[in-house]
């Protein structure tokens, strides 16, 4: 359970740091919580490691009318103990109370969660779900901005090229009139879910429900976004019924048996908690607007 | 093949600077114990899992195994000997491990004391259920947690008494 031999980094700017992804067979330390034990179990062996956590003003939490931007040193702690955020966007902090154990997300960055891309990680099925953006870069290709349904292509797989640094993540804020939420089962709290998902709700005249999308996790090999709109437009949020919303969950997942649980028992877990995910955002879409 | 390259570190544990000489795949769990020899902090899972390995980094937990010692070149690191009072008596959250018989074999406890004692930072008065969830990443498999969990709130209760 020790790492193989690699050779160490600590670049202090950007750009030095792109110079060393470019050299080839390079993997990016930030907070470590998913390389290292990747390292140690050998699961992963590359020529170099480079570690950004010296390279200034990637660290930063700007809200702003529009949205969230994160860097790619914002630990998951901070952005959720970010008050701003928390008034801009809840969901963000309800979700990151799901992430594993805080003494993780004291270390784990919320960008290098995304670029890790594990198909039972919150937070890519909540950039998808609010529709954001990453922000790329490396000395070939330059900056580039990679919208979240595009992200993500694999179990452990984004569209990240090996020598580019993801410096920054964008969640947009839900539109006006809009409530959230984050259901997840797991084992244990702070374990990976056995399934998970979150809920935007969008209110239209008076309060009733205009539209309304999900993300799920661990029901699939990426992030599942599904609009359900259909299911419940016209519907009064206070009261939903949640019932029509089951078969366009069934037809969007491809959930996969293992040790913790059956194909079968995933798909049941999220239609249930999908409907408890969307009664939930209903109500928080009907508190938020008569704030 | 040529040797693996060293890099000349020094890691500030417990307030003391520890010079040492470290591949860059040392975990920082292995430099305290081995380079350090600081062998209260304990080695269980290694991947992130058990908690036994957490020690405080400025303050903040976090498991040592999970992070590589030359990342932590600069950081003020603590470990459970950190957690003495200066006179070397326990400090309140291994006095409290002690008044409530909060442990059995003792291999989880390091990693439990530094946790507590970083969490009792922020929040000085848990509930029961609060400081039930300030223990949700350690794994003890010996005690049934019922006893941490008094040992919480009782070390809570010592610091509150030590501040009146």
């Amino acid at each position: 359970m020790k790492p193989a031999a690699f050779a160490y980094s600590r670049p202090v700017t950007v750009d030095e740091a792109l110079r060393l992804l470019a050299a080839g067979d390079a993997k990016v330390l930030a907070g470590g919580q998913s390389l290292v034990p990747i390292l140690s179990m050998r699961l992963a062996s590359p020529a170099s490691v480079v570690d950004i956590n010296h390279v200034a003003g990637l660290d930063a939490i700007e809200v702003d009318g529009a949205g969230v931007r994160i860097g790619a040193l914002t630990r998951h702690r901070a952005l959720e103990q970010d008050q701003r955020a928390f008034a801009a966007n809840p969901l963000l902090r309800r979700t990151l109370e799901c992430v594993a154990h805080p003494t993780i997300r004291n270390r784990g960055t919320t960008v290098g969660s995304l670029v890790h891309a594990d198909p039972s990680a919150e937070m890519p099925a909540v950039l998808a779900l609010l529709g954001g953006e990453i922000e790329v870069v490396s000395e070939a290709v330059g900056r580039r901005t990679i919208a979240a349904c595009d992200f993500v292509v694999g179990p452990m797989e984004s569209t990240t090229r090996p020598d580019e640094l993801a410096v920054s993540a964008w969640f947009p804020h839900p539109p006006p009139r809009s409530g959230s939420s984050w259901r997840e089962v797991s084992r244990r709290h702070g374990d990976y879910a056995v399934a998970g998902v979150g809920a935007i709700v969008t209110l239209g005249d008076g309060d009733t429900v205009a539209s309304a999308r999900l993300a799920f996790i661990s029901v699939a090999v990426v992030p599942v976004c599904v609009d359900v709109s259909e299911a419940l437009a016209g519907q009064a949020a206070r009261s939903l019924d949640v019932s029509a919303v089951a078969e366009f969950v069934s037809a969007a997942i491809d959930p996969e048996p293992d040790i913790h649980a059956t194909a079968e028992y995933r798909a049941h877990l999220a239609r249930v908690l999908a409907g408890r995910a969307l009664c939930a955002a209903a109500a928080d879409a009907v508190e938020r607007s008569a704030a | 093949m040529s040797a693996e390259p060293l890099h000349d570190i020094t890691l500030t544990i417990n307030g003391v600077p520890h010079p040492m000489q470290v591949p860059a795949r040392r975990l920082l769990s292995d430099a305290i114990r081995h380079d350090a020899k600081l062998t209260g902090t304990h080695v269980g899972c290694e991947h992130g899992v058990c908690g036994a390995c957490t020690v405080l980094v400025d303050g903040v937990a976090a498991r040592s195994c999970l992070m590589l010692a030359v990342t932590a070149e600069g950081a003020a690191i603590t470990t459970t000997e950190g957690c003495l009072r200066p006179d070397g008596s326990l400090g309140a959250v291994q006095q409290a491990f002690r008044d409530c018989h909060a442990l059995q074999c003792g291999f989880c406890t390091p990693g439990f004391i530094t946790t507590i004692t970083a969490y009792l930072d922020d929040n000085p008065d848990p509930s029961e259920a609060e400081a039930r969830e300030a223990i949700g990443g350690n794994l003890c498999r010996c005690t049934g947690y019922q006893n941490i969990v008094a040992a919480v709130l009782r070390a809570a209760e010592i610091r509150r008494e030590e501040q009146d």
